[in-house]
């Protein structure tokens, strides 16, 4: 009775707290529209023009993504994405697994440990690849360090190697992201029910056994979500290319990221390199539409 | 924020303005940002300073002009372009294409800019046979630095045909210093390239392959010999080369652990830098075979259509002030480079400077002088950028051969025309 009374009386001040939400996210969602959306769509549009210098709208056709299929340096560019991809990903999940699984053993110091292993995350990729441009380097980093110890026949040159340097890049990246991963995964151990584990245990389960049929199951949605993270840092790494080998030696360690960057914006051809982001942009839906679809359907279910 | 700084600057520029009624504003946009070419600019801020005009000074850092070149695209396409930037090449075609550029032509008559620079250099300067642009400076790209101390020590001889820098070559390497210093940057790469195809080709053939694009040219036996010397130079480079920037390839000339470097003049200013003295610490020699030829790569100044016109007589004198003796001297003096001015007096410039005009003025003559494909004098940036590709990439990698690479190279340019 008393609140139907308070909602008649203050039927203005309602009237706002109605709207206060939507006037809040208006802001946020115009933008999103406008420089989300509308640059995916204008980029749309751009691949579609003969655009070179700066953008015009004279219609080309397919004409960009034909030539962005001839060009060779693209092809180099996707297969180095699914060889760098692949790999980051794999590695990562592997070793962040395996290493959160150690740190969950009730160790000492673990605090510490975690923070060790999850400190590479912090720094940028650009000091990520600076660092080990030069650890990598034959003439300075690792290579010399192993010389001047007295192995005059070692070498470790795949930074400089156009066929091995790619690897560098998994090598810096897995550095980077596989303690992030760790964390991820710790999380997701510690939320498991321990009374699962115990009631294994008293049936005589083996610790190996109970990781595996049991802990790695339940912890399917983690692995799920560091995958996906894990695949758009790869589709969207730049930056650790741009500061570890620059896309080189040759074109040998470009990526669809920086083709795109060299083409739009240091050769004037602004048309192709919007085909190319629209293939990027395709990469990323073809592995987020189907998360999304098996979420959305999970949730309902549950 | 950035709207609170412009007006901010507005209202600096009007107050400006209004002290004296007569002088209009230039905006520059350049990446002139390291030390020597920070003073040259100014040097030409002054020139224009005592004609009473005012100078905004619009530098972007970055060399190579990658992000300045990114801003004025901006810049243009909102309509607010400064009345001059530093664009050079055929991409002054392409601006001018676009219908961005003035027309400087009253000002180039009366200053005769006809008879004080070589055709080609005026014609790059060109747009539908109006000029649009002014040249600031000439450099030379293939030069060969050398060590002499290294050379004497390795018992070798200055090379002057590409068969003799393989002798010397492998006198050095045995003798324990890096024959060839080099950075393994795609431009650096088409920098040693072009020279190569300068040195074995000679001017015709590079003019035929890199400027207009002769499909038989590109993939002739000929060009398959360049390829084939090209990657021979390999084997005489350090290990660490990949990567590594133009400068740090000159210190090591410069510090006699490698012999040779092939690079333009501006790698002078790193000698000059390190207190080295021309003839006798180091040596500037065309590149194997190129004595007679001289590529060219020109720094210029595209001037914009801007609509006050105060402002537009701001831009005609500074247009004019760049062509005149005087800041030819004192800028070029700083930079490492020659006057684009024809028939200066050079009594202040260097012996390398000095070898390098009389080679510009007589090879304008005698049909020697090209413009650089690696500094996109030669071709649009989409071409060029085909021609990097493929060089870079062949250099880099064992697995693609010197027939292979020259059809690689006729079909990318085909590809991007």
């Amino acid at each position: 009775m008393q609140v139907v009374v308070a909602k008649t009386k203050k039927k203005p001040l309602d009237f706002i707290a109605d709207q206060i939400p939507k006037l809040v996210l208006s802001p946020t969602i115009l933008m999103t529209i406008v420089f989300i959306y509308g640059y995916v769509i204008w980029t749309g549009v751009l691949s579609f023009t003969k655009s070179s210098f700066l953008p015009n709208y004279k219609f080309a056709g397919t004409l960009q993504y034909e030539k962005l299929f001839e060009n060779e340096r693209w092809g180099v560019a996707v297969d180095n994405l699914f060889i760098f991809g692949g790999l980051f990903i794999l590695i990562c999940l592997a070793l962040g697994i395996f290493m959160a699984i150690l740190l969950d053993q009730r160790i000492r110091a673990e605090g510490a440990i975690r923070t060790v292993f999850l400190y590479p995350m912090a720094l940028s990729f650009i000091v990520t690849g600076t660092a080990w441009k030069w650890i990598l380097n034959p003439g300075l980093g690792l290579e010399r360090l192993v010389k001047d110890m007295g192995f005059e026949n070692f070498t470790f040159d795949w930074l400089i190697n156009s066929d091995m340097a790619i690897y560098t890049l998994v090598i810096a990246a897995v550095w980077q992201s596989s303690g992030f991963v760790m964390a991820l995964f710790l999380a997701g151990l510690r939320s498991i029910d321990s009374s699962i584990i115990k009631a294994a245990q008293i049936d005589g389960a083996s610790l190996p056994k109970i990781y595996w049929r049991i802990i790695l199951p339940s912890l399917r949605p983690v692995f799920f979500s560091a995958f996906i993270i894990l695949c758009h840092i790869a589709i969207k790494s730049f930056d650790l290319v741009k500061a570890l080998t620059n896309g080189g030696p040759g074109y040998s360690t470009d990526l669809p990221a920086t083709f795109m960057y060299a083409f739009s914006f240091t050769r004037g051809q602004i048309g192709l390199g919007s085909a190319s982001a629209m293939m990027m942009l395709a990469g990323v839906l073809a592995i987020l539409i189907p998360y999304l679809y098996s979420e959305l359907r999970g949730t309902r279910n549950a | 924020m950035k709207k609170f700084k412009k007006s901010l600057l507005a209202i600096a520029a009007s107050s400006v303005m209004s002290l004296s009624a007569y002088a209009g504003e230039v905006e520059v946009l350049h990446w002139w940002t390291s030390g020597g070419e920070a003073k040259s600019v100014a040097v030409l801020k002054e020139l224009l300073e005592k004609q009473g005009h005012t100078w905004k000074d619009f530098a972007v850092a970055g060399g190579g002009g990658e992000s300045a070149m990114t801003v004025l695209k901006s810049r243009a396409v909102s309509g607010n372009p400064p009345s001059a930037a530093q664009i050079k090449g055929l991409d002054i075609q392409e601006w001018g294409e676009l219908g961005f550029l003035t027309d400087l032509d009253k000002v180039a008559e009366e200053n005769k800019w006809s008879s004080l620079m070589p055709e080609i250099v005026s014609k790059v300067m060109k747009y539908d046979d109006q000029y649009v642009a002014v040249p600031v400076n000439v450099h030379r790209v293939n030069w060969l630095w050398v060590n002499p101390e290294i050379f004497k020590k390795a018992g070798a001889k200055v090379p002057t045909t590409w068969a003799e820098f393989k002798d010397a070559a492998e006198k050095i390497k045995k003798a324990g210093f890096v024959p060839l210093a080099h950075g393994g940057q795609a431009w650096q790469d088409a920098t040693v390239f072009e020279s190569v195809a300068l040195g074995i080709g000679g001017p015709e053939f590079f003019r035929k392959a890199f400027v207009e694009h002769d499909m038989k040219t590109l993939q002739s036996d000929k060009m398959v010999e360049v390829f084939e010397v090209f990657k021979s130079l390999k084997q005489y480079m350090d290990k660490d080369a990949p990567g590594r920037d133009w400068n740090i390839a000159t210190s090591m000339v410069i510090k006699g652990e490698a012999a040779m470097q092939l690079m333009g003049d501006w790698a002078k200013g790193e000698f000059a830098a390190a207190g080295k003295k021309p003839g006798k610490d180091y040596l500037c020699v065309a590149a194997p075979g190129t004595q007679n030829s001289f590529t060219f790569n020109i720094d210029s100044f595209a001037m914009f259509n801007v609509k006050d016109p105060e402002n537009k007589k701001a831009q005609a004198a500074l247009a004019k002030t760049i062509l005149e003796p005087e800041f030819q001297e004192v800028f070029n003096l700083n930079k490492g480079s020659i006057p684009v001015r024809l028939g200066m007096n050079m009594e202040k410039f260097d012996s390398c400077a000095k070898d390098s005009m009389n080679s510009f003025v007589s090879t304008s003559k005698s049909g020697g002088l090209v413009p650089s494909m690696a500094h996109g004098m030669s071709t649009t940036s989409y071409i060029q950028g085909a021609i990097f590709d493929v060089v870079s990439n062949y250099f880099n990698s064992d697995k693609i051969t010197a027939k292979e690479a020259a059809q690689k190279l006729a079909k990318a340019v085909k590809a991007s025309i």
